[in-house]
């Protein structure tokens, strides 16, 4: 008896030693994911001669100056990448929401006689396809190289959402749709009057997902946008700034100087460009979080 | 009796035809909203999968794909004698196949430690916060990893005084692998979770009071409640994750990459890349492409009969 309750204590203790490590494990994997990006907005915020003094961890800016936000905000580049990318994040993902509404409401009926052969054509995108260089010839053969529309029309239209769509259109009762039959409703005012008032959390999620995908694309505007930079979208200047390391003189088109203390400063701004391109899409996030993880969860079932 | 056979074929066709006919009509708008999706396939993947012929001619631009002479076989056979056949089949499979090993269990874990955080508001910070850096575009990614892991960056600064090493590790190719998998964990183990989640969330918890009952301890029930319970979902998650060992994503591989690092780094995709756009050989990167295509194609049709057999739910 005595033994019986001794054990018990012992898993209780057990238990609770389990129940603070796995807290503290927590705590460590919040640190974990944060403090890359807190080191980020610390260093972007330090003064550039005290920062280059400094190695290892940081915990606080060394020092404290704006300058490296001031050539980020007065770069040209910067806000045509912004304007561009917010141009094609809106204007992409509603061509790609249209097409997609109409094709998950398509499919989603259970009625025509071709589905079967129309499901395989549109599965069988997802699996084979011609690769990068068939796909740029087809996009060049078609003039879409070199403007805007390469950035919007040849990724615009993803299956997989698409069937996550479906997936949510289906869930609408088929009842609603007979009797708007016999009030002698078509298709089109079957979706717009029925489908797409009933399906608000799933369309904030299909857009969510294309808008996400939108704004971090570079790959059309590095092999389609050869000739117009002026048209480059965000991520294609930061890849030139920050992973390509190119010359920020040309970049920023502002006079940082060739001494050291103008190398240190170059640090400076590219921390405050991560930080300026970065931050609005993380403040934004957690209102749309539950969303986002709708999207993975109906994607994640059999589609 | 052979005559009537083919009388009723040619009935049947007959009124297969009409049927489809009726159907049409009847399902106009239906054909009509279909008719962008299938009108942008037709262009944006079944013309690129006819562009495929040019890995078996050489491509001339000034002849097109018709006139461009037969060649058959050439290119991939320049490309299997190649030293970058090797090397390039190896990283790629080498990349996915640690990003598998180690990525995959990092959610698992996770999320059976989330679900055991009692304290709701916690729980849902932990989640919001883990979850944020699947929201950092590609470029920025590679940028924080680069400016981490160069010669003077912090993380280079403490695994070079604990580990004795020298230089950046970034421009270092023994150590490409290790922090493309480790950043992969970093950005992906939180969101990873959220389907591990759900399906812990649906584990009725008359299991858990019945274990309890028969004196499982926390350990006891995470081990033969909460595991099995997985079970189904992460079979589903591993075979689809062998499908795609071949169509590891290139962006951030791409992005890390010099040719200092190419002995590890060069992966089939951004070899392609570099052949197709840097060297303009079409051909010869149609070639490669179309090996990859073909080898992935035959890892997703398996991993889907896998799937099917072991869980009884398919992609299709």
């Amino acid at each position: 008896m005595k033994e019986e309750n001794d054990k018990r204590m012992i898993i209780g203790t057990g238990e609770k030693i389990f129940l603070v490590v796995n807290n503290l494990i927590m705590v460590f994997l919040m640190v974990i994911t944060l403090y890359p990006l807190l080191y980020v907005l610390f260093c972007s915020l330090s003064d550039p001669v005290e920062l280059g003094k400094v190695s290892g961890l940081m915990i606080r800016p060394a020092g404290f100056s704006l300058r490296g936000y001031k050539a980020v905000l007065d770069s040209d580049n910067i806000w045509t990448g912004f304007r561009n990318t917010i141009f094609y994040v809106i204007v992409g993902t509603s061509c790609s929401m249209a097409i997609t509404i109409v094709g998950a409401y398509a499919i989603a009926k259970k009625n025509f006689m071709l589905k079967k052969p129309v499901m395989l054509f549109i599965i069988f995108t997802m699996y084979f396809g011609g690769g990068m260089i068939p796909t740029f010839l087809v996009v060049q053969g078609l003039h879409l190289t070199n403007t805007v529309w390469a950035m919007i029309v040849p990724g615009m239209l993803s299956v997989y959402n698409m069937i996550v769509l479906r997936t949510s259109f289906q869930s609408v009762p088929e009842s609603l749709y007979e009797s708007a039959a016999l009030d002698g409703a078509n298709d089109f005012t079957m979706l717009t009057k029925i489908t797409l008032p009933l399906s608000k959390a799933a369309l904030a999620t299909i857009t969510l997902f294309y808008a996400v995908g939108k704004w971090g694309e570079w790959y059309p505007a590095l092999v389609y946008l050869q000739k117009r930079r002026d048209l480059y979208p965000l991520q294609m200047f930061l890849r030139e700034l920050l992973v390509k390391q190119e010359d920020m003189e040309t970049l920023l088109a502002n006079n940082v100087g060739q001494d050291a203390e103008a190398y240190l400063l170059k640090e400076i701004i590219k921390y405050a460009t991560i930080i300026v391109t970065t931050v609005p899409i993380l403040v934004v996030y957690p209102f749309l979080q539950k969303y986002f993880v709708k999207g993975v969860l109906v994607g994640s079932v059999k589609g | 009796m052979k005559a009537a056979k083919v009388n009723n074929g040619r009935l049947e066709r007959e009124k297969f035809s009409v049927r489809l006919k009726r159907d049409f009509r009847s399902n106009k708008y239906i054909y009509i909203m279909l008719l962008p999706v299938v009108v942008y396939l037709l262009i944006f993947s079944y013309a690129p999968m006819y562009g495929i012929v040019i890995a078996f001619k050489n491509y001339k631009p000034r002849l097109g794909i018709l006139e461009s002479p037969w060649v058959g076989m050439k290119y991939f056979k320049e490309f299997t004698s190649s030293m970058y056949f090797g090397r390039t089949l190896k990283n790629t499979l080498a990349l996915s196949g640690l990003n598998l090993l180690f990525g995959f269990m990092a959610p698992i874990i996770f999320a059976v430690l989330l679900n055991e955080i009692r304290n709701m508001r916690f729980k849902k910070l932990v989640q919001t916060i883990t979850y944020l850096p699947h929201f950092i575009t590609t470029v920025i990614i590679a940028s924080l990893i680069l400016v981490f892991t160069n010669s003077d960056g912090f993380i280079t600064q403490i695994v070079n005084g604990i580990t004795g090493h020298t230089g950046s590790l970034i421009g270092d190719k023994n150590c490409f692998r290790a922090i493309y998998v480790i950043s992969d964990i970093w950005q992906g183990f939180g969101w990873g979770s959220i389907v591990y989640l759900a399906t812990i969330a649906g584990i009725s918890p008359e299991l858990y009071e019945a274990a309890r009952i028969d004196g499982a301890n926390k350990f006891r029930q995470i081990w033969h409640v909460t595991l099995p319970g997985m079970r189904p979902t992460i079979v589903t998650m591993f075979i689809l994750a062998m499908g795609g060992l071949m169509s590891i994503g290139w962006e951030k591989a791409f992005l890390l990459q010099t040719p200092l690092t190419y002995e590890t780094s060069d992966i089939i995709s951004t070899f392609v890349y570099r052949k197709g756009f840097e060297d303009a050989n079409y051909s010869y990167s149609t070639a490669v492409g179309l090996f990859n295509s073909v080898i992935n194609l035959i890892l997703v049709t398996t991993a889907n009969r896998l799937s099917r057999k072991f869980n009884e739910t398919s992609l299709w």
